[in-house]
Parts: C-alpha cells; sequence; structure tokens
C-alpha cells in the first residue's frame, strides 16, 4: 500500500478542472451563487477526484516536476494505466458516498486490488490491475472510493 | 431534478473536433502529463501510435459532464466506464444515458459517449437518486 497523503480541494482548481471539460456550471466556481448556496457550497465534478495527481508523491505520469529525490521507477502492470508507453486505462468506477466541497482537504488512501491475464485479440498478453483508491474528508467522512483497472500490454494497442 | 422512469433517456454533444489545446487542457487540470497525450514524438516512439490522443479520462469526464447537466451535480451514487476506443484530435463525441431501472428511489443508467462516426469510446453506467 501507498503512503496515504493529503489533498486540498481549493476552489480554482475545481474551476479549471471544470472549464476543461467545458464545464461553466455555478455549483463548481462560484460560492456566491444561489445554486452553490442550494446546496451547501461549491462541490466538484464527478472525475474530480483523479487531479489528486498533482499531490501524489511519486506520481508516475508527469516526468517534468520538480522533484528531491529521483524520478520515481516505472512499474509494471499498476492499476490507471500508469505505464508511460505500453499501460492504458481501461475502466474507471466511482461510488459517491458524500460530497466534496471546495475548502475540504481530503486524505487520499491508495491499495492494490485485484490482477488478471487475458490473451489479446491480435495476440499478446494483456495485464490487467485493479487500484482502490479512496477519499475522506477531514473529519474523516468517507467521500469517493475509485477503481481503476490497467492495462499493459506486450505491443501498442490496436489502434482501430 | 425532475423524477427518472425507466426509458428515459438524454443525449448531447459534448464536444465538437477536439484540439490538442483540449486535451493539453485537461492534462493541467488533471496533473496527468504522460507524453502520449501531448508529444506527438513520444506517441510514435514510446508506443507506435500515429500521434497524441486524448486521455481516457477525459471523455468519461465528458460523460460525467452529460449526466450532470442532465440530473444536477448532487445525483449521482456511482458512475464506471470502461475505455473502448481512443479519441483523436478532431472527433467530436456525443454522450447518451437510458434509464434502465428504477429501484428504491435510485436509477440505473446506462451510457455511452460516440465519436463522430458512430464507434463508442467509453461505456458504463452509473446510479442517481430519482428525487
Amino acid at each position: 500500500m501507498a503512503e496515504p497523503f493529503k489533498f486540498p480541494v481549493d476552489l480554482s482548481s475545481i474551476m479549471l478542472f471544470a472549464r476543461s471539460l467545458g464545464d461553466i456550471r455555478p455549483e463548481y466556481s462560484d460560492p456566491d451563487s444561489p445554486e452553490a448556496k442550494a446546496i451547501g457550497g461549491v462541490v466538484t465534478p464527478p472525475t474530480f477526484v483523479q487531479s489528486s495527481a498533482h499531490w501524489q508523491p511519486n506520481y508516475p505520469l508527469d516526468l517534468t516536476r520538480p522533484r528531491k529525490d529521483d524520478a520515481p521507477k516505472q512499474r509494471e502492470g499498476e492499476g490507471g494505466g500508469s505505464g508511460l508507453g505500453r499501460g492504458l486505462h481501461a475502466e474507471q468506477h466511482y461510488e459517491y458516498h458524500h460530497p466534496i466541497y471546495a475548502g475540504d482537504t481530503l486524505t487520499v488512501t491508495t491499495r492494490p486490488g485485484e490482477r488478471w491475464e487475458k490473451q489479446g485479440r491480435r495476440g499478446g498478453k494483456l495485464l490487467f490491475s485493479a487500484t482502490i483508491t479512496e477519499y475522506r474528508n477531514q473529519d474523516d467522512v468517507l467521500c469517493v472510493t475509485a477503481r481503476s483497472i490497467g492495462v499493459q500490454t506486450e505491443r501498442a494497442v490496436d489502434q482501430g | 431534478m425532475a423524477e427518472l422512469k425507466v426509458g428515459d433517456t438524454h443525449e448531447a454533444v459534448m464536444v465538437e473536433n477536439i484540439t490538442r489545446t483540449h486535451i493539453v487542457k485537461y492534462a493541467g487540470a488533471s496533473g496527468d502529463f504522460n507524453p502520449l497525450h501531448h508529444d506527438d514524438e513520444a506517441a510514435k516512439n514510446m508506443a507506435g501510435y500515429p500521434g497524441v490522443f486524448a486521455h481516457g479520462m477525459y471523455s468519461m469526464g465528458l460523460t460525467g459532464r452529460m449526466l450532470t447537466d442532465w440530473l444536477g451535480p448532487t445525483a449521482l451514487t456511482n458512475f464506471g466506464v470502461r475505455f473502448t476506443k481512443q479519441v483523436w484530435p478532431g472527433d467530436t463525441l456525443t454522450s447518451r444515458a437510458e434509464v434502465t431501472d428504477v429501484q428504491d428511489g435510485i436509477a440505473t443508467i446506462k451510457v455511452v459517449t460516440v465519436n463522430q462516426d458512430g464507434e463508442s469510446v467509453v461505456e458504463g453506467e452509473a446510479k442517481a437518486k430519482t428525487d
């Protein structure tokens, strides 16, 4: 299991994440809007927790991030398609237990899930692995459980 | 939010003619700087792709926006997808939802996002509170 880390959720990162998906609804940017006030404040889009990557120590998909230590080594078959070349993200699942609000500080805990193999359609083995991530707020309330499934291929994936 | 019933559908064009700028903006917001998504040379040399393609999570995020545009930002209890095809610059994505079951105040919703050729890029399921 990787070390838990803190993920402070601020208004600007919610707005930027929503904007990158073409979403300008006030519940994701304007705490003074009637829409946000009606639901207890600015909340986050359904896939927002992905941006915890910015706070994840040794996050593998940011090779130019300044680091005190050496860049992380690539690990085979990690969930979430973390391999830079051969790895792909196969599936992503979320359970929403409690809203995440702007101003929350989440604690992010990750553990490995199941692993399995499949024969690819065009030959070559496919190695699947799941990663389960829990996001708890400052009151230790579980907000989101994420299950990410990555697949490593022996050669570049069929581009259709 | 209107009450959901089996057979209810929703469909919307989520992005037209995806540019590298769309992809880079998502990379910056999400923190996923895998060069496959912004560096054509890396996409070709590292993995034999013809060039950059969008993050799977960009397609899932757009699919999620279809759901929250329809149902509001606090309705979802579950959302999961499989990534079925890569999304390339120039693609236009349309997301569709259909309510397949309603039980105990929770609607099960089948979701799919397709490209301009009607090929699915994301397929999955969501659950949402019906009122």
